[in-house]
């Protein structure tokens, strides 16, 4: 094996890119062999559905004549003449600027704080922690506790103390709406990110620890930043990832908490906007060109974390 | 051993100070009883009579708990005009199908991607994560296009084939394969001969077990919780979580049912769950020992 490396790179300055190229592809046919049946799938069931949706976004299209060819009349209408995009765009952010750092962090956090629990305690605040995120529609228990009427539990106590007259509408209220939302929205946001940073610490060397004390580590939040951090970047930027894609990407939650079109559109987001357009009005020209511009955000978002996370450490 | 280990980390490496202990469980307690009263919430609705759900002043405890809607959800299922075993039978398939499909599916590739140097490797995993940043609702437009294309409208392969090749598994197990299998074993195991899927499998996988555990609850979950789907109309080929929700939606004198139904559905992931937990701890206690 290693005398056929070693003749290998020797004859690597006689090929061209393209030989050297196909020589290696033939040496690791299995690798290909390995990811054959994945990326079959994802090219038919992701990439040419995404493909097809950037095509559309320069058409306009209704499922049922061929797609007519528009260039870019989708996004200056988007930009220009629509104004609930705008609401719309300034909802995504407030709402992504808040639940995607804060459950990012929070996830993080409580995986870290956790890890040095015994592990059957550590089982337990596991599950507290990922339950809500892993029970499917079991958010719909915040419409219960913040209903509109006097059973519902928060407004039963406000009555009860006598704090307010009336119930208040809490999802029919354009102040609340958001609030609440985001509250939800955290308390659902503990979920794969989170498992993944409790199994990613698990897997840290403990050794490192141990070398680390004798370098001059002082305390938990320098190994923190100095051993933890560092080994972990794999799975924080998968973390990020998810935080990205779930702060831009929540919708349905909103929209059975609060209804679409929320009252003034006042948690309607960049995402509703496509439902709206996608799955209500099938005009898949226009709500393609919508998710482009939501997906060149979260890449944006994308390339600003792994700078920052690169950042780890140093 | 577990205490072993633990006594073992304070005493060699940790400056742990108790101000810092004190402040990290108040935070978790805190924390935690944001996350765990509204499901014990659901939990006491499930049990409260019809009289007590709505009751003024409400209250978070139950009184006199009673089985009572559950009793009601499961009449109401028997009532349904496909019978609702059906109904779970096609939830289990499809759930049991798409997660250890997508297992397989997915961990390959991710040891491939992640170990072995082959032309085109960056390539393929950055248009995977780029497509996670692609919202679904577009795609499902155009996926209907594909899927009349192959003949797999109104199937249960509509559902199972593209979760076998979810991409967010395969970020999964490729981000825990390079950071926690070492080359020099896989290494050593090539110069001995050992084929690279043999690799695969009684080394690599081992190896990331807390990762594919993982993988597993997340595609369980999601497949479990599949409601109404523009790939499915036969209302015999529809899931468990759609037909229950179909049910208790009627209004205020099905608030108990719905909470049952609430209650039901998310039994069965947290057991889940907590079965694939005690396997973590398992792994843990024995990945612990090695150093």
């Amino acid at each position: 094996m290693s005398n056929n490396e070693k003749k290998r790179l020797v004859s690597r300055k006689d090929m061209t890119m393209a030989q050297w190229t196909w020589k290696e592809m033939k040496r690791n046919k299995v690798a290909y062999i390995m990811c054959a049946p994945f990326f079959l799938l994802f090219f038919v069931f992701t990439v040419l559905p995404v493909a097809l949706s950037i095509f559309f976004s320069f058409t306009e299209f209704n499922m049922l004549e061929p797609p007519k060819w528009v260039g870019f009349d989708n996004y200056i209408h988007l930009f220009l003449e629509d104004d609930i995009f705008v609401i719309a765009c300034k909802n995504t952010l407030i709402f992504a600027a808040i639940t995607g750092p804060v459950s990012y962090l929070m996830s993080f956090l409580v995986a870290w704080f956790i890890n040095e629990l015994s592990p059957k305690i550590r089982a337990v605040v596991t599950l507290i922690f990922y339950a809500p995120s892993i029970s499917g529609s079991v958010y719909m228990v915040w419409t219960i506790l913040f209903s509109s009427d006097s059973y519902g539990y928060v407004n039963g106590t406000l009555l009860e103390l006598n704090i307010i007259d009336s119930p208040i509408m809490f999802f029919q209220n354009a102040d609340y709406v958001m609030p609440l939302c985001i509250v939800v929205a955290l308390w659902t946001s503990l979920g794969t990110a989170f498992l993944s940073f409790i199994a990613g610490l698990q897997t840290v060397d403990r050794s490192q620890y141990e070398a680390g004390a004798v370098d001059g580590i002082k305390n938990r939040w320098q190994e923190l930043w100095y051993i933890t951090l560092p080994t972990m970047r794999p799975q924080l930027m998968f973390g990020a990832v998810l935080a990205i894609t779930g702060a831009f990407g929540f919708g349905a939650v909103v929209t059975a908490l609060c209804g679409m079109p929320s009252v003034d559109y006042a948690a309607h987001t960049i995402m509703h906007h496509l439902d709206d357009y996608g799955g209500i009005r099938f005009e898949v020209g226009y709500a393609s060109a919508i998710a482009v511009f939501l997906f060149l955000i979260m890449l944006g978002c994308n390339l600003v974390i792994k700078k920052l996370l690169s950042k780890v450490g140093q | 051993m577990s205490k072993k280990l633990r006594t073992r980390h304070h005493k060699v490496v940790l400056n742990r100070s108790a101000g810092g202990d004190a402040g990290i469980t108040f935070l978790l307690v805190i924390l935690g009883a944001f996350m765990f009263l509204p499901m014990l919430y659901v939990i006491m609705q499930s049990l409260k009579p019809l009289d007590e759900l709505w009751m003024f002043p409400p209250r978070f405890y139950v009184m006199s708990p009673t089985l009572g809607n559950f009793g009601d959800l499961f009449s109401l299922m028997n009532d349904s005009w496909v019978p609702f075993s059906r109904y779970i039978f096609n939830t289990v398939f499809i759930t049991a199908c798409g997660t250890f499909g997508n297992l397989i599916v997915a961990s390959l590739a991710a040891y491939a991607l992640a170990k072995m140097k082959f032309p085109g490797r960056n390539f393929l995993f950055q248009i995977v994560v780029l497509s996670l940043m692609f919202h679904q609702t577009v795609n499902q437009l155009s996926n209907f296009i594909i899927m009349s294309t192959l003949g797999m409208v109104d199937t249960y392969l509509a559902i199972i084939v593209p979760a076998l090749a979810g991409t967010m598994g395969l970020y999964l197990m490729k981000q825990f394969m390079e950071s926690s299998v070492a080359d020099s074993v896989l290494e050593s195991a090539r110069l001995d001969g050992a084929s690279e899927f043999r690799i695969f499998l009684t080394i690599a996988m081992p190896m990331v077990k807390p990762a594919w555990l993982t993988l597993l609850i997340e595609s369980f979950k999601t497949l479990w919780n599949t409601g109404a789907s523009i790939y499915i109309h036969s209302e015999e080929l529809k899931t468990f979580n759609y037909a229950i929700n179909q049910v208790v939606t009627a209004g205020v004198q099905r608030a108990g049912a719905s909470a049952a139904a609430t209650v039901v559905m998310m039994i069965v992931p947290i057991t889940v769950f907590v079965l694939s937990q005690s396997q973590i701890i398992e792994t843990m206690g024995s990945s612990g020992m090695k150093d």
